[in-house]
């Protein structure tokens, strides 16, 4: 990696405390990532990004802003990334996965509060984030209680928008959201200074589809049976795709997918034929989260597809490129945003029928709903999981748990007499 | 000849089966060299060596053959000795699972505490300690002449310490004391296998089980008879054997 440091000095980040978490970060990245037995060799770009994460793509997001563009920080799926880029902006994926700056964070948090909230504020207070210190400005949203009122602290220490997103899915829902978005492409437009036109609108419409369908063809390749690629990696891949430039990242999804398509003619996978299949639902998993998957993959089963919002709730789903003029594509990126399945609506009859097919479809053996700590949305949404899984005789296993590594002896015992008991 | 080692936080159980019958058992402590303690067990030629408990890892990158989960193995080795059983509560050194059993035998569903130990047998040996009791048998003697009537209601070991010890500074009785810390044990693995949605026959292991107060009080307060083997905190190793046994 090439020396940054300047780079990161100049941008008011404080360095003791980025030298420990940049320490952190690789031995984790070598025991989840690079142990792996028989990775695609595409795999590489994506290694190389996360080797660079606060190296290249910073750069890059520099080099924007020196030329008078914006970057803007994001903190859920909801924020339509569409909007920020066709008014000229980067959007950057700013959640975190990593216990930092905990201290800081509780000036300002109480203790018991989700780690994904107790991460970003940390991020900030302590100055280690570079995307962070990039970011002009972060959209925030209100998908749970607890960061609705973190945004309000965090707009001390930068300038947060909120973008209120309903919590159901009835017709005057679908208007407060539609008018939602509309407000946020006018306050976009006049933080950038760009104005969002129908042709701008449309190549970025454009080029998220692209993603997602990039993500999806990646998804359907997992259906094969040895899986070609593994669910960490895959993971990893869905995390990446948060922050990284949306047109090249799309392609190097594609050569992978290519790659992979090679393996399932050939026969060839991560894992043996046979191997248990399961699917992850629940929390999103921020990078560098990777914690479950890990233990999942080293305890004799594979993950083959993510019910999560770092997996298929991100990509699942297009906005609709049929429709002329801004007005039109606006409502069509409405629309295809509140087709989310998250916790945060009641009823999310939405999530369990979704559940269910994809077992089917991805020839699932048992499913782990894992929860963050102290997420009330997820953790009792759990119930009505267990409740349909059950009726349809699919394996489950509940876990709970936040970004420190003091349980993992006990989740691998959990985990492996989960598939054992599926292996039964 | 299968052997089956249980490589546990407080002891490693060693256990060895020939057909149908168990020829030799061992129950040592774990100390602090447990891969070195457990491979000098270990006398003859077995057909398959399987390990479980928290050492299990450790033990297959060093002599075992195999591995099996303290969930599976307690399932197994449970389902040996009371053929039948549904349902097994295994309370060992720093953990409390409940297991549920199909009519095979089969593990289908348990729980298992999370991070912490309130509960275990961990719990009832630091709180031995503490009301000065030289041995967590006497502890449970005592405890079963113990009034009702006092109530711990902290699960953290160290808070729960600090509230027994308040009690003894504000003249409580020390049986009475002793019998509250043996119901909070029980309240929580009653909570356990409440959830779990058990069902009879109810089969107790681990370290815990050798406690009589703690089967008293979960006998009452679930309403059923709890079932004990002779050794229950060799139910795991036992387990691991047969199932070296099982798959050869």
């Amino acid at each position: 990696m090439a020396d940054y440091r300047k780079m990161w000095r100049d941008m008011g980040l404080n360095m003791k405390n980025h030298d420990q978490l940049l320490e952190a970060l690789p031995p984790t990245y070598h025991d989840a990532y690079l142990t792996q037995d028989n990775r695609p060799e595409s795999m590489e770009y994506f290694d190389f990004v996360v080797n660079e994460i606060h190296g290249l793509r910073i750069q890059e997001l520099q080099k924007h802003k020196a030329s008078g563009g914006k970057v803007i920080g994001t903190f859920c799926v909801f924020v339509p990334e569409e909007i920020i880029r066709a008014a000229g902006g980067i959007c950057i994926g700013l959640c975190s996965g990593i216990e930092i700056g905990t201290a800081e964070a509780e000036k300002v948090l109480p203790r018991n509060i989700c780690p994904l909230i107790k991460s970003f504020m940390g991020f900030k207070l302590a100055k280690v984030c570079p995307y962070f210190e990039s970011s002009d400005m972060v959209v925030g949203e209100t998908t749970c209680d607890g960061k609705k009122k973190a945004f309000e602290i965090l707009n001390d220490y930068v300038p947060v928008y909120v973008m209120e997103t309903p919590h159901m899915k009835k017709e005057r829902d679908c208007q407060l959201w539609r008018e939602e978005v509309r407000d946020f492409a006018r306050h976009i437009e006049e933080f950038t200074g760009i104005g969002i036109s129908a042709s701008s609108l449309a190549q970025s419409v454009r080029e998220s589809n692209e993603k997602r369908r990039a993500l999806k063809r990646l998804s359907e390749l997992r259906k094969c049976d040895p899986a070609p690629v593994s669910g960490k990696d895959c993971l990893l891949i869905e995390q990446i795709a948060m922050y990284d430039d949306v047109v090249r990242f799309t392609a190097k999804v594609n050569e992978l997918c290519d790659e992979l398509e090679d393996r399932v003619n050939a026969g060839s996978g991560v894992f043996p034929a046979g191997t248990p299949r399961l699917l992850v639902t629940g929390t999103p998993m921020a990078i560098p989260n990777w914690k479950v998957p890990h233990i999942i993959e080293t305890s004799g089963a594979v993950i083959v597809a993510e019910e999560l919002c770092t997996g298929l709730r991100y990509f699942e789903n297009e906005v609709d490129e049929k429709g002329t003029g801004v007005d039109a594509l606006i409502n069509n990126i409405a629309q295809r945003y509140l087709g989310t399945n998250c916790a945060v609506f009641t009823p999310n009859t939405g999530r369990m029928e979704r559940l269910l097919q994809l077992v089917k479809e991805y020839r699932v053996d048992g499913v782990i709903h894992c929860a963050l700590s102290f997420c009330d949305s997820y953790a009792v949404e759990a119930n009505r999981v267990e409740k349909v899984l059950r009726q349809e005789n699919i394996p489950l296993l509940k876990i709970e748990t936040g970004y420190d590594q003091e349980d993992t002896g006990q989740l691998k015992t959990r985990i492996e007499a989960f598939v054992e008991m599926i292996k039964e | 000849m299968y052997a089956g080692i249980d490589i546990g936080s407080r002891t490693i159980c060693f256990a060895v089966v020939s057909g149908d019958q168990v020829i030799h058992s061992k129950i040592t402590d774990t100390g602090f060299e447990p891969v070195k303690i457990a491979r000098s067990l270990l006398k003859g030629n077995y057909e398959k060596i399987v390990a479980t408990g928290y050492g299990r890892h450790a033990a297959v990158s060093d002599f075992a053959g195999k591995v099996i989960t303290e969930i599976k193995a307690h399932a197994l080795g449970a389902g040996f000795l009371f053929p039948g059983a549904r349902t097994v509560l295994d309370i060992g050194g720093q953990d409390t699972k409940v297991i549920l059993l199909n009519d095979g035998g089969s593990v289908t569903d348990f729980q298992m505490n999370d991070k912490c130990s309130a509960g275990t047998g961990k719990f009832l040996e630091i709180m031995s300690g503490a009301l000065g009791y030289a041995h967590v048998s006497e502890f449970a003697r005592i405890a079963l002449n113990g009034g009702s009537g006092v109530k711990i209601s902290s699960m953290c070991t160290v808070f729960a310490e600090s509230e027994a010890v308040s009690l003894l500074h504000r003249g409580v009785k020390r049986e009475d004391i002793s019998l509250a810390l043996h119901a909070s044990v029980v309240d929580k693995a009653a909570g356990m296998l409440v959830r779990v949605g058990f069902r009879n026959p109810l089969v107790f292991t681990g370290g815990v089980a050798n406690n009589p107060c703690v089967v008293k009080l979960l006998s009452e307060r679930l309403g059923v008879e709890v079932l004990v083997p002779p050794q229950p905190q060799l139910v795991g190793a036992l387990g691991a054997a047969l199932s070296g046994r099982k798959e050869t």
